[in-house]
Order: structure tokens, then sequence, then C-alpha cells
């Protein structure tokens, strides 16, 4: 069998979008082909104005088991939040 | 309908894991690509995903066929718009199946040297301009009652395979409908030829449900795991509940003498297609089964030498980008 074309994962900011979002991947034998396919399949009905392709070779994700030490710290630091301060009714909007 | 007929794997892990999974289900957790699951849930997707992916890819062919006929400028381009969503659901679909850790290019040998299937429907041709419009309506209507639910099945990939796809595929029904109805309102021979497409399409598109309940013994797993949300008789039941309407509305009469409204159940009873020629058509023997295959497998021969042509390239330029660092 031929070489495989590589997968790519496509990024997307939308018309009034902040940031991109990832909305899927494809296979393409290289960047310039991805941005091409990724326009056609992901862009025919006005998804968005900006296009990132990035080989899922570089991709590092963190691991599902990892949930626990990652996020669970955060969970008691509520001073990391404005509605943690009581601030006077008389000081107004603040 | 693209899970017809596979059966759910048996799998053998500790118990516990087992039950810790089945518990994220019933919580209906998705199912991540880097989570932990059952071998046999792991297989009967790959199995069901790549079937589906495979139906989209094989599914333009019996529409491709009229796209150099269509009867004016308008459809030729609303069809080539059509049969090109289909190949991007081919992608979405081929994309979620590889999360579980099988190749795109795998897969499509597996098609091409029949260890996998796609749908019973894409067996059938399209004898005249009406089937295009009967093939929108009957069979992507078909489609769209199965994949609603699947946009809540357990794997996630597919779920988000599923929303993104349902809203495409209400286009491609009311692309056919409209078809349907110029024709069904149109001169006595147009009026014919819709007749004509509904005959032949009708049981066909039953079909793509899958056998009736009691003939299919692989839901149990499949439901537990929430791969599939509904068993194939109830959507059958709803297809026709929606269809029949549809149908009268057209003036067209559906082919099926015994059709008729049950007040007590509120549904019509109907009659079963003949699975004999629907087993017959999973084995390969249905009308077109050889020309789809030897078309897809011609497309993947002859167009090796594109593939390799286009990668041979796109290494001699990240050769000579790296040099030029």
């Amino acid at each position: 069998m031929s070489k495989e074309w590589p997968l790519w994962e496509i990024f997307i900011r939308g018309q009034h979008g902040l940031s991109h979002r990832h909305v899927g991947s494809l296979h393409a034998p290289d960047a310039e082909m991805a941005i091409k396919n990724a326009r056609d399949v992901y862009t025919r009905r006005n998804e968005g104005v900006s296009i990132w392709v990035v080989e899922a070779n570089n991709i590092a994700a963190s691991s599902p088991s990892d949930k626990g030490p990652l996020y669970e710290p955060s969970e008691s630091k509520v001073y990391r939040h404005p509605t943690f301060y009581d601030i006077p009714d008389d000081v107004g909007h603040m | 309908m693209y899970a017809q007929m596979i059966a759910s794997e048996a799998t053998t892990e500790d118990p516990q894991k087992l039950a810790e999974f089945q518990a994220r289900i019933d919580a209906d957790i998705k199912v991540e690509p880097r989570d932990w699951m059952p071998q046999g849930y792991r297989k009967t997707l790959i199995r069901q995903i790549g079937q589906h992916a495979h139906s989209e890819i094989v599914g333009q062919l019996p529409e491709g066929n009229w796209i150099t006929r269509a009867p004016t400028l308008e459809r030729k381009m609303i069809l080539l718009a059509k049969v090109q969503d289909e190949a991007g659901h081919g992608l979405y679909l081929y994309a979620a199946a590889e999360t579980l850790g099988v190749s795109r290019d795998e897969l499509t040998e597996m098609l091409l040297d029949g260890r996998m299937k796609y749908s019973s429907i894409f067996n059938y041709p399209t004898l005249n301009w009406a089937d295009i419009g009967a093939v929108g309506w009957l069979v992507d209507g078909a489609a769209i009652m199965n994949q609603v639910p699947l946009q809540r099945t357990s794997y996630g990939p597919y779920s988000r395979a599923m929303i993104r796809i349902c809203k495409e595929e209400s286009f491609h029904q009311r692309q056919g409908f409209d078809i349907m109805m110029k024709m069904a309102q149109g001169t006595d021979a147009q009026k014919k030829m819709a007749q004509d497409a509904l005959n032949r399409l009708w049981y066909p598109s039953l079909m793509m449900f899958g056998p009736s309940d009691a003939d299919s013994v692989h839901s149990t797993q499949n439901m537990a795991w929430k791969i599939k949300m509904n068993t194939n008789d109830e959507l059958r039941q709803k297809f026709v509940d929606q269809t029949v309407p549809q149908a009268e509305f057209l003036g067209l009469t559906i082919p099926d003498e015994h059709l008729t409204w049950n007040e007590a159940k509120g549904g019509y009873d109907y009659s079963d297609p003949d699975w004999t020629e629907f087993f017959e058509v999973l084995k390969g023997n249905g009308p077109c089964n050889a020309d789809r295959m030897e078309a897809r497998n011609k497309a993947w021969d002859d167009g090796a030498w594109v593939r390799d042509g286009l990668m041979a390239h796109a290494e001699k330029k990240r050769a000579a980008q790296t040099a030029a660092q």
C-alpha cells in the first residue's frame, strides 16, 4: 500500500467569532492542500473567515486520567472569582 | 441503518471496569477518544461509523449517475452541491472512525475487498430523473430519521459528526421533495415517472432501517451502550407515519395494498419488505452491488499514481524548506 496522507486538525474563526474553534480533521498531503480542502468542506456555508490547519502529529493532549490532579485544586480557590468579595451596596456598581 | 446487521462484539474485560464504563454511559457522559472503553464497544463503533462513512461515499454513485443528465441547470447545480455534501459527510465520519484507532485507508481497503459493507439502498439503480427526487425525499428522509437520535449517541466524535450532518441532510430531503412536487404536479408522463420512482424505492427505503426487531439479535448490547438509540422497527414505523401523508400530498400512491391507519396504535399498519431480497442485497447479490464496487475499486486503483505523486511532491517541498532553514 502506498503511504497514507497525514491527518490535519482544522480550526476556523467564525465571521464574528473571537477565536479559532476546532471543527474537525481531514487528510491531505501538505498544508496547502489541507487549507484548500478545509475551505471546501468546512466553510461552504459561510462558516468562517480564517482557517488554521495543524498536522495532528504536532498536537499533544492531556490525558483523561489526569482530570482529577489537573483541575481539582482550582475548586478550592474560590477567592479567584470576583463574586467572592462582599462590596457594600453603598459603594455602588463595581 | 448503517448498523444493518452489525453484530455487537463480545467483550471480556475486567467486570469492574465494565461496570464503571456502563455507569458513565447511563449518566449520559460522552465517551471520548482517549477514555477507556471495552474492546467490543470499540470494534462495534469502528464497524458502524466505518460503514456509515462508506455509505456516504458509495451513495454518491446512484445520484452522480444523473448529474450530466439533470433536466435544468438549476437542478444540476443543486445536485452537484448535494453530492459534494455527501463527500463531506464521508470525510467527517472517517475522521470520527479514526479517533478509534483505525486509519481511513485501512477502512477504504476493507470496503474495497468486501470485508465491510455499506447501506443496502445504494445497490438499487436510478433509472429516471424522478428517482433523484425519490432518493432525496425517501432515502435522505430515512437517513434523517436514523441520524437525529444518533446525535445523542454515546461516542462523542460520532455524535458531533451527526449534529453537523443532520443540518445538511435536511437540505437534501427538501430538495428531493421539491423535485417530486414538480414531477407529481407536472404532465401525465412526469407524474407517471414520479409514481414509478416511488414504487421502486419504497421497500428498499424501508429496508434501510435493518431487519425486524424479532430477527435483529444484535440490538440489546448496542442499545445498552447507547450506540443505538432506537430499535429498527421503532424507526421504520416513525418513517412510515411521516412519509404516508407526504405521499398523499403529492397525489402519489404508496405501493402497499395493506397500508391502513391504525387508530389504536396511532400509526399506520404496513407490509414488511421482502426480507429474502434484503439479505441477498447484503450478501452482494443486489441489482448494482457489483457495479458499485467496481466503480470504487477503479477510482482507487486508477487514482493511486495521483495520491503517490501528491505525497512525493509534499515530501520534496518539505525537504527543500528544511534545507533552506
